[in-house]
């Protein structure tokens, strides 16, 4: 018990003495994360959309897949990842493996789905007559869509939320497609475990506790966006 | 919609800006090593200094020797340093490394509870201590990992002539020396481990030294090369500037001195230029 509450000083300590390191890796994390979930949001919200309002043969099958794609094991996305982008692999030439953009590739593989899936899943549950309402009035398709996601923001925020939070604390995959190199790929979870393989717990307990303060303070933006009247 | 749109999207866009990406194509340098290397914290001194010397970028990768040496063999990795010179022998055999040379070594310890249940305590030989374990209803925990220090316990066991795998008193974590050591600890289980390590982390382990000293527990550490042979894309001069900056005098001088004044005592013993 003495060591989480020394751990909860030494990340105060951390913070607020300003730690050159410390705080490069938090930004990362933030920045890795941050792109990741952007890149997640476009693709995801965009299929999800897509997938929420067409019919077509398979379309079922397709659903399924984002549905599982929702539970990807970061390790597996981190190993496919790495394979690929070996610099004797398919991707090699790009020179991409151990550096932030490789694990910013592979934490949008992971926050992709996740958006997709409560996406699809928000703009479904709106009315069906809904839609009709907004085409009678002499809305174009482009209009209805825009109408459509105005109206399912609050889940799409979740989204936003749940595929943020899915990266940001993930380690499986970034740990083996950045490697934890000091001052490139190193960010809050990989240096978590390594700490924590030195022994070095309260290390380990102050890095937890940034990357919750973290996590909590971008969540907290979000749903002050989230939350707020619905703009007219 | 919009107004909330272009919020988030201001908002990792701003996330996007904090740092700008590093350029990644400038000089790098690949190492991988063993975690025990980092988990001491020696590269955290020697990478450095070599950095600024030589102006390239070095990216340690630590993991274990078996998987560094896979990362060698796959033209992934450019410099290795790895203690598990069997492997390393049929390595450099094979034509995958161009040079090998000495740089340091430690030694291993069989590690235990201090109640030591099967009174390992003291014996002097490895062998004798680990055909002690289970018949004094002690439990044996093994990195799993094919890793130098895995890669040597598996040859004690052979030497003690016990087939431990797949026996109910002999447990595998799969990770890393520091991770092992953690579990050693919080079981009360034996592991064997290298000195640097264990010293490193020894105020927060419940683990004493149980049997050291002899010589089948010696641990050496080499750098290798990797041969630009097979794969053009291995950075064959920085490899080479790197393995000659661990044999050179001042670096041995750091490793000799490495730890003595966190630990008490040096971790690693420099031996660049001696016979094997």
């Amino acid at each position: 018990m003495d060591l989480i509450w020394q751990g909860i000083r030494e990340a105060f300590g951390l913070i607020f003495g300003f730690d050159a390191e410390v705080w490069r890796i938090s930004l990362l994390s933030l920045r890795i994360s941050g792109s990741a979930t952007l890149i997640s949001l476009v693709l995801g919200v965009s299929a999800g959309t897509a997938l929420a309002l067409t019919r077509f043969p398979g379309r079922r099958i397709l659903v399924s897949l984002v549905n599982t794609g929702m539970g990807l094991p970061p390790v597996v996305v981190g190993l496919f990842v790495t394979i690929f982008l070996w610099r004797n692999g398919p991707l090699g030439v790009l020179g991409l493996l151990y550096t932030p953009a490789a694990m910013i590739i592979a934490q949008s593989v992971i926050a992709t789905p996740i958006v997709t899936g409560i996406s699809l899943a928000a703009i479904q549950q709106l009315p069906p007559k809904l839609r009709l309402q907004i085409l009678a009035l002499g809305a174009t398709r482009w209009q209805m869509v825009r109408l459509l996601l105005r109206e399912a923001r609050l889940p799409l925020l979740a989204a936003v939320m749940a595929g943020f939070g899915g990266v940001i604390s993930e380690v499986g995959a970034s740990i083996m497609v950045g490697g934890n190199v000091k001052g490139l790929t190193r960010v809050l979870t990989t240096a978590t475990v390594m700490e924590t393989g030195r022994g070095n717990f309260d290390i380990a307990i102050a890095l937890s506790v940034i990357l919750l303060l973290l996590t909590f303070a971008v969540n907290y933006l979000l749903t002050r966006i989230q939350q707020r009247e619905r703009p007219r | 919609m919009k107004k909330i749109l272009s919020a988030v999207f201001a908002l990792f866009a701003a996330a996007l800006l904090v740092t700008a990406p590093g350029s990644a194509q400038e000089k790098v340098l690949i190492l991988a090593t063993t975690t025990s290397t980092q988990d001491t914290g020696l590269l955290d001194v020697l990478v450095p200094a070599f950095e600024k010397q030589s102006g390239l970028m070095v990216k340690t990768i630590a993991v274990g020797s078996g998987q560094a040496m896979t990362m060698g063999q796959k033209g992934e990795a450019d410099v290795l340093l790895v203690h598990s010179p069997d492997a390393e022998k049929k390595f450099m055999d094979e034509g995958f490394g161009t040079t090998r040379r000495i740089v340091m070594h430690n030694d291993f310890v069989i590690v235990g509870p201090a109640a030591d249940p099967a009174k390992i305590k003291g014996m002097n030989s490895a062998a004798e201590a680990l055909k002690a374990i289970p018949a004094g209803g002690g439990t044996f925990i093994s990195r799993g990992d094919n890793s130098g220090t895995h890669s040597k316990e598996k040859a004690l066991w052979k030497a003690a002539g016990v087939a431990a795998e797949g026996q109910k008193w002999y447990q595998q974590t799969g990770l890393g020396m520091g991770q092992t050591l953690n579990v050693a600890s919080e079981k009360g289980f034996y592991t064997l481990a290298d000195r640097g390590t264990y010293l490193a982390m020894k105020k927060t382990l419940a683990l004493e030294i149980l049997v050291e000293g002899e010589k089948s527990l010696l641990n050496v550490y080499h750098v290798i090369e990797v041969s630009q042979a097979k794969w053009p894309k291995v950075n064959a001069a920085g490899a080479k500037s790197f393995a000659d900056f661990m044999v050179t005098a001042e670096t041995q001088k750091t490793i000799g001195g490495f730890g003595v004044e966190k630990f008490g005592s040096p971790l690693f013993v420099p031996d660049a230029g001696k016979p094997e």
